[in-house]
């Protein structure tokens, strides 16, 4: 029974540190989702991009991996801004329907495009971490660097918000999408800014991700569905409530998976979360 | 002229299989079908606002319950498939449910959807010791040496037997698709779908509108699932659940043309054709490059909705429309 609860105790503290990165991969999301209205259904692929990216300049072309990280961000923030320029901008008016699904096209088109460049084979950086054994229990070291990295990009993305001007202008336009380009704020400048920020926190969690896992073209798929439910959950839009609900769904992968097998983990967490839309429609933290 | 025109094209298609056509151009004609038939019966829902990104869910759940209760416990697909559509109409009542009651909608309810797709295949892969996993299943064959077809076991070696099938069962969608259009519960949730506190203060069940509609189109896409899993003798994970084939209906709608009845039929076909023909086009290099099609088709797809959000169908008829209003005289 000791053991047991050894082992229980280490699912726990994993989930919380999964939690963090959940929570950075889902507040890119959800800040576009907040700002521009437009959910990215490729952004798991958008993630996948970053992971490549860094995959290809450190391990094919051998740049030092510090480098081909700060690289990989700044080409996935600016894969963003360019993919608002040609596809979110042309649909901005259309049918919500329609915006869903030119991302969902490009869903389709990066990790086709990643399987041509790539190949379905699954890639990894090669790099090995020590374990930290604390007591019996034994963490892996990349995802403690994640969680906190991942809690800093977070709180990073908070504070630019709130105390820059830029991050004011993108919270104002956020609230009021028709007022305040007749306040002579470029809304099409701030939505660029945003999806280039959305970007290059995709890039920070891709960099994260590439510690742990091995990259593959579907990866995304593996991790989409739990942020879209995590920003879903929270409230879109809603960056607050999305941290909380990050770190309740790992509790629910990483203990439900350490019980029974991981896809029930995630099946278990998306039947809380139907229980949840029962219960609280507008997200845990959504107003009504 | 335009009344007869769909029934000789109708005549033209049944008189097919007797023109000697090769097996696997028919195999091609069959899929074309069955892809209408499902997209047909997600375009039900789909054109009035309730955009599902979840009908892989529905698929899966229809396939993988006469493959499973047929090969685990040897029931009959004729009963498995009563099966699949009673947990089919139990999925959609628990997610339409709460997302109707609560008003779910747009973006909200496209994403829950999508997730119900990508847990059905979670489960389906979860279950591997039963299901076979991402391997995939391939029902046990009910058919002895020298029998072409088993009804009871739903197996048949002629496609010609499976081509008429399948058209009985697109035209039944169509039909159903006109029935609906001509509904009063298709003004009720076009009203919903615009303003859904007016439609509810003018005395509307916005509630049960919804929900009527989404069990129809969650029925008719898991038998859907059914005839693919008894059609193609094989069902796998990916093909029949997950986000993959749930954005390939929207999209293959989208493409044809939402709010036209045969749109869905020009998608399916127009997105076959489109693999087939690039398979074609890249002859050998084709396995070369293993997902160029899928990446063309992605690349189509974004330009589409970009510059024809009404579909082929759509904007063609759009199109004649317009030249016949301006050759009319006055």
């Amino acid at each position: 029974m000791e053991v047991f609860d050894i082992f229980l105790l280490e699912a726990v503290v994993n989930g919380i540190l999964l939690g963090g990165l959940l929570a950075l991969l889902s507040l890119g999301l959800n800040l576009i989702f907040g700002v521009i209205d437009v959910v990215w259904i490729c952004y798991a692929e958008v993630i996948m991009i970053g992971m490549y990216a860094v995959y290809a300049l450190h391990v094919q072309l051998g740049w030092p991996l510090v480098a081909a990280m700060a690289a990989g961000v700044a080409m996935v923030a600016a894969f963003g801004a360019l993919m608002h320029q040609f596809v979110i901008r042309p649909v901005l008016s259309a049918e919500p329907i329609n915006q869903l699904l030119v991302t969902g096209g490009m869903l389709f088109f990066l990790q086709a495009a990643a399987t041509l460049a790539f190949g379905i084979e699954f890639k990894n950086l090669g790099v090995k971490l020590p374990p930290i054994a604390l007591g019996e229990m034994s963490f892996s070291l990349p995802r403690i660097i994640a969680f906190v990295v991942a809690l800093a990009g977070v709180a990073a993305t908070y504070l630019f918000l709130t105390r820059s001007y830029l991050g004011t202008a993108i919270r104002a336009i956020s609230q009021d999408r028709q007022i305040m380009p007749l306040m002579g704020v470029d809304a099409n400048r701030i939505f660029v800014v945003t999806s280039a920020l959305g970007g290059a926190l995709a890039g920070l969690g891709a960099c994260l991700l590439v510690l742990q896992y091995d990259i593959h073209p579907a990866i995304g798929l593996s991790f989409g569905p739990i942020t879209f439910l995590i920003c879903v959950l929270g409230g879109l839009g809603n960056m607050l409530g999305g941290l909380v609900a990050a770190f309740i769904f790992a509790q629910f992968i990483s203990v439900g998976g350490f019980f029974f097998h991981i896809e029930w983990g995630y099946v278990i967490a998306f039947a809380f979360f139907i229980v949840v839309m029962f219960w609280r429609p507008q997200g845990i933290l959504g107003g009504k | 002229m335009s009344r007869v025109l769909p029934w000789a094209g109708l005549a033209l298609l049944l008189a097919l299989p007797l023109s000697g056509i090769g097996n696997y151009p028919l195999h091609l004609v069959i899929m074309c079908l069955l892809w209408s038939y499902v997209y047909t019966s997600w375009s039900i829902m789909g054109r009035l606002g309730l955009v599902s990104f979840g009908h892989g869910a529905f698929l899966g759940i229809g396939a993988y319950a006469v493959v499973m209760l047929w090969n685990h416990f040897g029931v009959s697909p004729w009963l498995g498939a009563l099966a699949g559509i009673a947990l089919s109409v139990l999925v959609a009542l628990v997610i339409g449910f709460p997302c109707f009651r609560f008003k779910i909608v747009g973006h909200y309810f496209a994403l829950v959807t999508l997730a119900l797709s990508e847990v059905t295949r979670l489960i389906i892969v979860a279950l591997r010791d039963q299901t076979g996993g991402s391997l995939g299943a391939t029902p046990n064959t009910a058919l002895a040496q020298g029998a072409t077809g088993s009804l009871a076991a739903v197996q048949f070696s002629s496609k010609i037997v499976w081509f008429y099938a399948i058209v009985a069962f697109w035209l039944a969608a169509l039909w159903v698709w006109q029935r609906v259009d001509r509904s009063m519960t298709r003004l009720a949730l076009e009203a919903i779908s615009q303003e859904e506190d007016a439609a509810a203060s003018i005395g509307i069940n916005v509630t049960k509108s919804k929900l009527f509609v989404t069990l129809v189109s969650a029925v008719m896409t898991s038998v859907g699932g059914v005839l693919y899993a008894q059609y193609q003798l094989y069902v796998n994970p990916e093909t029949v659940s997950g986000i993959g084939i749930s954005l390939q209906m929207v999209f293959g709608v989208i493409a044809g043309g939402m709010y036209v009845m045969l749109g869905p039929t020009v998608g399916a076909v127009f997105t076959l054709l489109l693999a087939e023909g690039l398979r074609l086009a890249l002859g050998e290099h084709f396995k070369q490059f293993p997902a160029l099609d899928l990446a063309i088709y992605g690349m189509l797809l974004v330009l589409f909705i970009i510059y024809m959000p009404k579909g082929i169908l759509g904007a063609a008829l759009e199109a004649w429309r317009r030249r016949k209003a301006g050759r009319a005289p006055g």
